[in-house]
């Protein structure tokens, strides 16, 4: 789906040097069943999905990576439930193993209650990973400092939070995400905490270069409708960005002049 | 010999490919790991020894 750009120069969203049509970036979690995450995926125009790595289970109808294919969409394999470097990274080899892909997102979370991301551990699991050839896409609080340690790491881009992951509070710390974005020479991919599709706007309209959601679609009440709204608000966002929106007044400014104004 | 696959423990498992051929009839999206470690898919035949903890993994839905 292209951006309604009226043919202003719009660069593609690129990381690791493969280009997409699409600037969101559709997690698979949470989907009641297959047939409804194919109708999202194909709704969100998205052309790249994570999928996370579990055991084998012998009684599943059906793979999810049936659908992935199906849709002719990119396979984004996550790290999501370790806790330390060293299972995140045992995990992304096993990832790399399964799916025939470098590509990683990063998630090396510090517990379950907030399932925020352990920045010692994801620095550390981040340099081995870039290390063994993989493009790492870490999934990153959403802090400045951090993001530059991950971008001078070797990251490919970096994925910080709006909010905590599955709570839809949209983007909690404008002011940092702006900073991130405003300093990163990699794409900066706003990831988690987005529930509506004005939180993806505004993420895009802070500079991000994409959006990664999955709760806010899998489990809105109609999936593909929220995914045809995440689509529309992540364009809206980016040719707001590029659009360059008016600064912010303190005091009304008249879009009608006084000027001949008649005496009555 | 007795070997731990996917947390539960087996008997009459010689090799990686026969874990992972116990669990499911896919080949592919599927990585396997012994103690740990990813064995890639050109050492499946590699046998397996008394105690090991195979693990037989694939693609779920995830953020």
């Amino acid at each position: 789906m292209e951006p309604q750009t009226f043919g202003r120069t719009d660069p593609a969203l690129t990381i690791a040097g493969k280009s997409f049509g699409s600037r969101l970036i559709l997690g698979t979690g949470g989907a009641a069943n297959h047939a409804q995450l194919a109708e999202a995926i194909t709704a969100s125009g998205t052309e790249l999905v994570t999928v996370a790595l579990r055991r084998v289970d012998p009684n599943a109808s059906g793979s999810v990576l049936d659908v992935i294919e199906k849709c002719g969409v990119d396979i984004l394999p996550n790290t999501a439930g370790c806790f330390t470097a060293e299972q995140a990274v045992r995990t992304a080899r096993l990832a790399r193993e399964a799916f025939a892909t470098d590509w990683i997102k990063l998630e090396v979370i510090g517990d379950e209650d907030t399932l925020l991301p352990d920045p010692v551990e994801l620095l550390e699991a981040a340099e081995i990973l870039v290390r063994e050839g993989f493009t790492v896409l870490p999934y990153t609080s959403d802090d400045p400092i951090l993001a530059r340690r991950l971008e001078e790491t070797g990251c490919a881009a970096v994925m910080p939070l709006a909010a905590p992951i599955g709570t839809g509070l949209g983007v909690r710390n404008p002011h940092n995400l702006a900073l991130i974005c405003e300093h990163a020479n990699v794409p900066v991919i706003c990831d988690a905490g987005i529930g509506t599709a004005s939180d993806a706007a505004l993420a895009m309209e802070l500079g991000c270069s994409a959006v990664l959601l999955a709760t806010a679609v899998t489990r809105a009440a109609d999936p593909a409708l929220m995914a045809a709204a995440m689509r529309d608000a992540v364009n809206a966002g980016r040719a707001a960005r590029l659009a360059g929106r008016i600064p912010k007044r303190h005091l009304a400014k008249a879009s009608s002049t006084f000027e001949g104004m008649a005496d009555l | 010999m007795k070997i731990e696959l996917n947390g539960e423990a087996r008997e009459g498992i010689a090799t990686v490919a026969e874990a992972i051929a116990a669990v499911t009839e896919a080949r592919r999206g599927i990585a396997a790991a012994v103690n740990g470690e990813v064995v890639p898919r050109s050492e499946w035949d590699r046998p397996l020894t008394d105690g090991d903890a195979v693990e037989v993994l694939t693609a779920t839905q995830g953020g």
